[in-house]
């Protein structure tokens, strides 16, 4: 008997390996899981007593542990929302699977970014987070598009598209341009003077959002 | 010399990268062409490493771990958390302590913001190599009787060196603790003798794309200038520092002088200085400039006023994991919040 995977559909077979089914699926788990294990390994050697920048996490590690989980699910949602172009300017069909585990990845990221922030940042009082919440729009932000991501990754399984409805799931998963607008001036108002940074990605988000737009209308 | 040791005194520790003066230091940001001030000699009692293991063996390790390093998988070198200054040391008298620990030697250098050479806080340590700091002049004119050019060398002798350890809060939430090396302010502006008209004091950094490279970006509009009110810059806590933890500035930390206003921001403690002018006006200040609704003349650090973006009220030592508050005018309030009775420090922040 073929052992099963779960979300693999398929058998663990020899023909299915080298199809590159095998790979296409788990690959992209494996390579955005990559950043997160290099981070915790980077935090074990810390943990362990080494010093903080000479185990790549800059003298300030804290500071460089938020920047660093905002900026892959910031990188995880620009990729979720580039695969339905992609795919439709080259065909790659075999690409549509990676939209929801990207999505979930943006999800996981954004959550981390969260958590840090919360506990180190505010120290762990909520009441703290609350009127950092209130008082800064560049923290509103943020917490908004994370927000807005929160109910797709609650409606991502199977079972709930179903139970939805095609085109309400659709409707509802729209959700992640405005998450992915707020959280494009989350990071331009990140960083101090002008940096071309945070701009690249706002850049590219247009890209990516005026293709769907220009799709629509020319059709 | 039987000199008790001081509390948070930051004698190197032996046996860990004891360069001697002369030879060529480890990091680039270092190379630069300084007199030797005093010779530093390794303990030849003290066996290194290299020494105590058999040398196959030794060299062995050394590449695995090299090896690891480079996978960045282990930090990069052993010895690193002690290593101390490896530049020309300067003899100066502790005039001023903290009952504070000390920031590492190597995070004062390697956290830096420092815009000339990059935004990242590691660029200015690895950018700053290409910054020849001699020859060296400081201009001082404007409003003055004897407006002065004064070279690098002259400068360090001018006045007596004081070692101050001061905090130093940055705009961004994160604090150190650092051993200055210096000379208040007040008496190098003396020296030009400012007319009674001056009011402020205006200070510029050197504007050199070649030498700074971060200059080629327009994050900032160059040069980087900062601004004092007079009465702030003649304050005997206001220092020009050329030296810290005992030694020259590293170029990363604003060699080869810099101004020190230990209740401000850290932006406003100007580095790489080239000229200082006396003005009846208040001056133009870089971050002010770059963002007026986030930066102002004044930043006296106050945990009451928040940055748009950020709380200040309190702030991260570097070093510690959990955040300290904030204390206001970064703890020296009773010595200087008398310079601003009557102003409305919310709106003048």
């Amino acid at each position: 008997m073929a052992p099963k995977w779960p979300g693999f559909t398929g058998g663990w077979t020899l023909p299915a390996i080298t199809e590159g089914k095998v790979l296409r699926r788990w690959g992209i788990q494996l390579v955005m899981a990559l950043p997160l294990a290099l981070l915790g390994w980077r935090w074990a050697m810390v943990l362990g007593g080494a010093d903080p920048r000479l185990s790549n996490l800059t003298a300030e590690p804290v500071d460089y542990t938020i920047n660093f989980l905002g900026l892959w699910a910031l990188r995880s949602l620009w990729l979720t929302l580039a695969i339905t172009p992609l795919r439709q300017l080259t065909g790659w069909s075999w690409l549509a699977p990676w939209r929801r585990p990207l999505g979930l990845w943006a999800f996981a990221y954004g959550v981390l970014h969260l958590l840090v922030y919360f506990e180190l940042d505010q120290g762990g009082e909520i009441d703290l987070l609350l009127i950092d919440v209130a008082k800064h729009n560049f923290i509103l932000l943020g917490m908004s598009a994370l927000l807005l991501i929160l109910p797709l990754a609650l409606t991502s399984t199977h079972k709930l598209i179903k139970r939805l409805g095609g085109k309400r799931w659709q409707n509802l998963h729209r959700l992640i341009y405005p998450a992915a607008i707020l959280a494009s001036i989350h990071f331009v108002l990140r960083v101090k003077g002008f940096q071309w940074e945070p701009w690249l990605y706002a850049g590219l988000l247009a890209a990516l959002l005026g293709l769907r737009g220009y799709r629509k209308l020319s059709r | 010399m039987n000199r008790p040791r001081a509390k948070n005194s930051h004698r190197r520790p032996l046996g860990c990268n004891q360069n001697v003066l002369g030879n060529e230091p480890a990091d680039d940001a270092h190379r630069q062409k300084e007199p030797p001030v005093l010779i530093r000699i390794t303990d030849p009692a003290h066996a290194t490493e290299a020494e105590a293991t058999d040398e196959a063996l030794y060299l062995n390790r050394r590449s695995v771990l090299t090896g690891m390093a480079l996978a960045g998988l282990l930090p990069t070198a052993a010895c690193a958390q002690e290593k101390g200054p490896t530049l020309p040391r300067l003899a100066a008298r502790r005039t001023r302590n903290l009952n504070e620990t000390l920031t590492s030697y190597d995070s004062v250098t390697h956290y830096n913001n420092f815009y000339e050479f990059g935004t990242g806080k590691e660029d200015p340590a690895r950018n700053a190599g290409r910054l020849r700091t001699r020859p060296w002049t400081l201009r001082i004119d404007g409003l003055v009787n004897k407006p002065q050019t004064i070279d690098i060398d002259r400068l360090r002798r001018l006045f007596p060196l004081e070692e101050r350890v001061y905090r130093m809060r940055c705009v961004e939430a994160w604090s150190m603790v650092i051993p200055w090396v210096g000379y208040p302010l007040g008496p190098l502006l003396k020296l030009a003798d400012p007319l009674g008209k001056a009011k402020y004091v205006a200070f510029e950094t050197l504007n050199d794309p070649a030498q700074m490279p971060g200059q080629r970006s327009r994050v900032l509009k160059w040069p980087y200038v900062e601004g004092l009110r007079l009465d702030e810059a003649l304050h005997p806590l206001t220092m020009i520092a050329v030296g810290l933890y005992g030694s020259i500035l590293p170029n990363q930390n604003g060699a080869p002088l810099r101004l020190v206003v230990p209740w401000k921001y850290g932006f406003k403690g100007i580095k790489s200085i080239t000229r200082i002018r006396l003005t009846d006006r208040m001056p133009p200040t870089s971050w002010n400039r770059s963002a007026p609704g986030e930066y102002g003349f004044y930043a006296n650090v106050n945990p009451a006023v928040d940055h748009p973006r950020w709380s200040q009220a309190s702030e991260r030592r570097i070093g510690e994991f959990r955040k300290r508050k904030t204390l206001p005018f970064n703890g020296y309030g009773a010595e200087v919040a008398g310079l601003y009775r009557g102003l409305d420090l919310a709106r003048n922040y």
